[in-house]
């Protein structure tokens, strides 16, 4: 099997103009916050207003995906306010950021598409092809949120992230497109790391609410002791912390279940290819923390004394050992998995 | 709307036992500490330390941070070689590391302390649980409370019905809706519950985290495994010596392996051979098997490859590396043939450069060793000597310089009874053999060469090059059942962490002027954004005579 070097020129374009477009819808998401900053300054998220009867409470929304969490998670964002608030005001730029969301991950995933036909397998062998397929699913996760609920407000925080990590896939980590040393040949590679992918991306959604989410408590904790923020007057357009809070919850059970299978299949795995289903080799422990901080999390959050901030600060955590996971230990550590190809 | 808080104080007030199951820690109130602590109060209070949430939480970060040192240090369970060479660079520091089992993290007492702690809670957290739980799910939903107004979810309204047609019409709709109902003050309140999966979910989930913790403990027990280097047209038998290291559990005894054996016919090698960035990168090793499950059974043939072990009587070997064992005669100083065979030589980089030592105890006069390098592709580079640029045997070269014991002397020691690596040569009772002129005779040898050895000490042959695979063989007879834990694990957090727990109640009653009023009420545990929904479908097929639930009217007349 040879590479088809034509097509791998092809996804290293795709993946520059996606992130031309990237660029751009990151530049609308800030401008729709700007707007509605400007809005929304007038009522903070988070005060009590008054409601007209009936409406409020996870009043009528879509009861589409009732069934599902993630469902919640967005029913939890229109509890933000009333219906008209600053949170739901929808601008030209927002629409426009979303928009080139779309454009952009079309060609994002045309650019994965055309790596994986070039070498005839899988797309994500080596740290530039896990790195470009796996912001990817960040996208596509995200504008699955997006499409059900109004969640524009993460749109910066979530395009942003995608572009770095794709800015550091073509300057740093960039391999060029080749077959798989003999391990990675294995239908078990590619449900582990596909399910991967996408409890890394809830996860990802979850970090950024929740730092929007401490930063918003910070924000009512000083206007309630009468000191109304200066700064960053765009996060009044924001739901208040305790929406936040639910979505964050939210996406966090949906990614939850996700991770447990990630590393059940990764064991799998690596019996399959080794013998041993569990050799905590520094990719293995590390996964294994990941899980152990986010059942933390989510211990934390059924536990007394432990309100939403203090259990926040446990995603931190956890987020930070997903991006030591994934960039340090794929390079820097020795062990089983390292095929970095850098 | 109603003030969450509200209605959850107003659920406290319901049987504590009842709530204890249903709501989470977050919402129910704090235990009371005991006013005076004598022995058993003492210990009752520590166990209920232990087995509270929040030391549960404690220990699950603790271990988090008790896992991460194992992957910053080098472990002996995984690279022992990797450890010597880290003592040997961090002489000061080494030894206590060590001492404090920072090489041995998973095996080390701190470790193991902490999981232990954690599994001692977590049987002490989930067995009362379970029994609660059972009991709660014998039992009928609990008693309508007396003021559903104060629930999270409330909704009332005045109808034309009949009580008794509305209650009957309650039952129906919370049926449908699978829950489980009851009737309760005298026939004019519904109670309904669902969701108990959630619950048992949970239990499930930690259960089976139990389960998967002893069912890894039990396999250190009954498991064994080892190392095996197989040549091409060699025969491995599962018997102890055949291996080259072993371990095996407290229960495993030699005569325990299955006595099953199997010749590796051919293994087929491919190398990365056109992309200039990868070149060399390993693409391919397929291994050719014949296999007997027992002597003198058919033989059957196998295939086995990185991904796809061989399974034989309860155990898989399974491909883990594989090197070139050159083929060489030696003929000694009276020429006779006193050596003739595959010498398996150690692969130490990815160009498969490796380390050669023949060992020739039976040459007469002298005892003859040999060390040196097999080059797979040999280039030679100026100032270098020789070295491979590919992985493959496309220009084999075999560098080897020679040593001899005194006459008659066990110089090699392979009579010492001190047991010997067979990678290495001790030259310290050996002399090294050298040229005319006084130079270490280098011996550079192709295919089907042979050289000379100086002083009468004999001759070398390298008469071919023959590839040999490595196999790790593992048998763990726990396996199954920590994979079937670990998808009980799996199926009971998605069960518990989707499935919603909720109860709703409808009520029935006449107000003063003699008609029908209906109220609904709605209670979840923990966060449940649907429980809106739920409660107003549930009322308004119990209001409705064609059961269709609009909105409008409730919207209006809830408070
Ligand atoms: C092996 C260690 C443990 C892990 C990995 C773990 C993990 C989790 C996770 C992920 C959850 C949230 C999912 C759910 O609600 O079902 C949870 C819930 C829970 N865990 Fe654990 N747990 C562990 C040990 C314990 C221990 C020792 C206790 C008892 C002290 C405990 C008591 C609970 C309880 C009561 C809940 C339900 C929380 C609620 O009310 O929703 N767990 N656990």
């Amino acid at each position: 099997m040879a590479v088809d070097e034509n097509l791998a020129q092809v996804s290293n374009t795709l993946i520059y103009s996606a992130m031309l477009v990237y660029t751009g819808a990151l530049g609308a998401y800030t401008a729709d916050l700007a707007i509605r900053g400007r809005h929304g300054a007038g009522e903070p998220a988070g005060r009590p207003r008054v409601v007209p009867a009936g409406v409020g409470a996870s009043g009528g929304s879509s009861s589409g995906s009732r069934s599902s969490s993630a469902g919640h998670a967005a029913d939890g964002v229109d509890d933000a306010g009333p219906a008209v608030g600053a949170s739901r005001l929808r601008t030209k730029a927002g629409g426009i950021g979303v928009s080139l969301t779309c454009l952009a991950f079309l060609l994002h995933a045309g650019g994965v598409l055309t790596r994986g036909l070039s070498v005839q397998r899988v797309p994500w062998g080596n740290m530039y092809e896990f790195s470009v397929a796996g912001s990817a699913v960040v996208t596509a996760t995200f504008l699955a949120v997006v499409f059900r609920r109004d969640v524009r407000y993460l749109g910066a925080f979530v395009v942003g992230p995608v572009l770095l990590t794709l800015g550091l896939a073509v300057a740093v980590f960039y391999t060029q497109a080749d077959q798989l040393v003999p391990a990675l040949h294995s239908f078990w590679l590619l449900i582990h790391v596909s399910v991967a992918f996408v409890a890394s991306a809830l996860y990802t959604l979850g970090f950024s609410t929740t730092i929007l989410q401490l930063v918003q408590e910070r924000r009512e904790r000083a206007r309630a002791a009468g000191r109304p923020p200066a700064r960053g007057r765009f996060m009044d357009a924001l739901p208040s912390a305790a929406a936040l809070d639910r979505s964050s919850y939210s996406l966090h059970v949906a990614a939850f279940p996700l991770w447990t299978f990630t590393v059940l299949a990764g064991a799998i795995w690596a019996e399959s290819a080794w013998g041993r289903y569990w050799n905590w080799d520094p990719k293995e422990t590390w996964s294994f923390v990941i899980w152990v901080v986010y059942a933390g999390h989510l211990h934390a959050r059924a536990t007394r004394g432990w309100d939403g901030r203090k259990a926040a600060y446990l995603v931190l955590a956890g987020y930070a050992c997903i991006l030591m996971n994934f960039m340090i230990v794929n390079v820097f550590f020795v062990g089983r998995h390292s095929y970095g190809g850098l | 709307m109603v003030d969450v808080r509200t209605g959850k104080q107003a659920a406290r007030s319901a049987p504590a036992e009842q709530l204890e199951t249903f709501l989470p820690e977050t919402e129910q109130d704090a235990p009371a500490a005991p006013a005076r602590l004598g022995l058993v109060g003492w210990s009752r209070w520590t166990w209920r330390q232990l087995t509270s949430m929040r030391t549960a939480l404690l220990l699950l970060l603790l271990l988090a941070v008790a896992a991460l040192p194992g992957s910053v240090f080098p472990q002996r369970r995984i690279d022992t070689g990797r450890v010597q060479q880290y003592l040997s660079e961090h002489r000061a520091s080494g030894p206590w590391l060590d001492r404090l089992g920072f090489f041995d993290v998973y095996t080390s007492p701190w470790f193991s302390a902490v999981y232990l702690l954690l599994f001692v809670s977590l049987v002490g957290c989930v067995l009362p649980r379970s029994r609660r739980h059972l009991a709660a799910v014998r039992s009928a939903p609990p008693r309508t409370p007396r003021r559903l107004a104060r629930m999270p979810e409330h909704a009332v309204r005045v109808v034309d019905d009949p009580v008794a047609d509305v209650v009957a019409r309650a039952r129906e709709v919370l049926r449908a809706r699978r829950y489980r109902i009851a009737l309760h003050d005298g026939g004019t309140s519904v109670a309904g519950e669902k969701g108990y999966l959630a619950e048992t979910g949970n239990l499930l989930f930690h259960l089976a985290l139990l389960a998967l913790l002893v069912s890894v403990g039990a396999g250190l027990f009954t498991g064994y495994g080892g190392q095996v280097l197989v040549i091409e047209g060699s025969t491995f038998a599962n018997a102890l010596p055949m291996y080259n290291s072993f371990t095996s559990g407290s229960r495993v005894t030699p005569a325990d392996l299955p006595p099953f054996s199997f010749t590796l016919d051919k293994l087929a090698v491919r190398f990365e051979d056109r992309s200039t960035s990868q070149l060399g990168a390993p693409r391919e090793f397929t291994a050719t098997v014949t296999v007997r499950d027992r002597p003198g059974a058919a033989p059957r043939t196998e295939t086995v490859q990185v991904n796809k072990p061989l399974q034989v009587d309860g155990a898989k070997a399974y491909l883990a590396g594989n090197g070139y064992a050159p083929v060489v005669s030696v003929r000694d100083g009276t020429g006779a043939v006193v050596l003739r065979g595959p010498v398996p030589a150690l692969v130490t980089d990815a160009e498969y450069t490796s380390t050669v030592v023949i060992k020739v105890p039976d040459a007469r006069p002298r005892q003859l060793g040999l060390a040196g390098t097999l080059v797979p592709t040999g280039l030679r580079q100026p100032g270098e000597g020789w070295i491979s640029i590919f992985p493959d045997a496309l220009a084999p070269r075999l560098v080897l310089t020679a040593f001899a014991a005194a006459p008659g002397q066990d110089g090699l020691g392979v009579n010492s009874g001190v047991p010997q690596s067979v990678y290495s040569l001790d030259v310290s009772r050996l002399t090294q053999l050298r040229t005319s002129d006084g130079q270490p005779a280098r011996l550079l040898l192709k295919p089907g060469e042979t050289a000379t050895l100086p002083d009468n000490t004999g001759s070398i042959t390298f008469e071919g090059l023959r590839r040999y695979a490595s196999f790790d063989i593992s048998s763990d007879p726990t396996k199954g059942w920590a994979l079937g834990s670990a998808l009980l694990a799996l199926a009971g957090v998605t069960a518990s962490l989707f499935v919603r727990r909720r109860r709703v109640w409808i009520r029935v009653s006449t107000d003063g002027e003699g008609r029908t009023v209906v109220e609904a009420a709605g209670l979840a545990r923990g966060e449940d954004a649907g429980l809106g929904d739920e409660v107003r479908a549930v009322f308004e097929g119990a209001t409705r005579a064609d059961g269709v639930a609009g909105r409008r009217t409730v919207r209006g007349e809830r408070e």
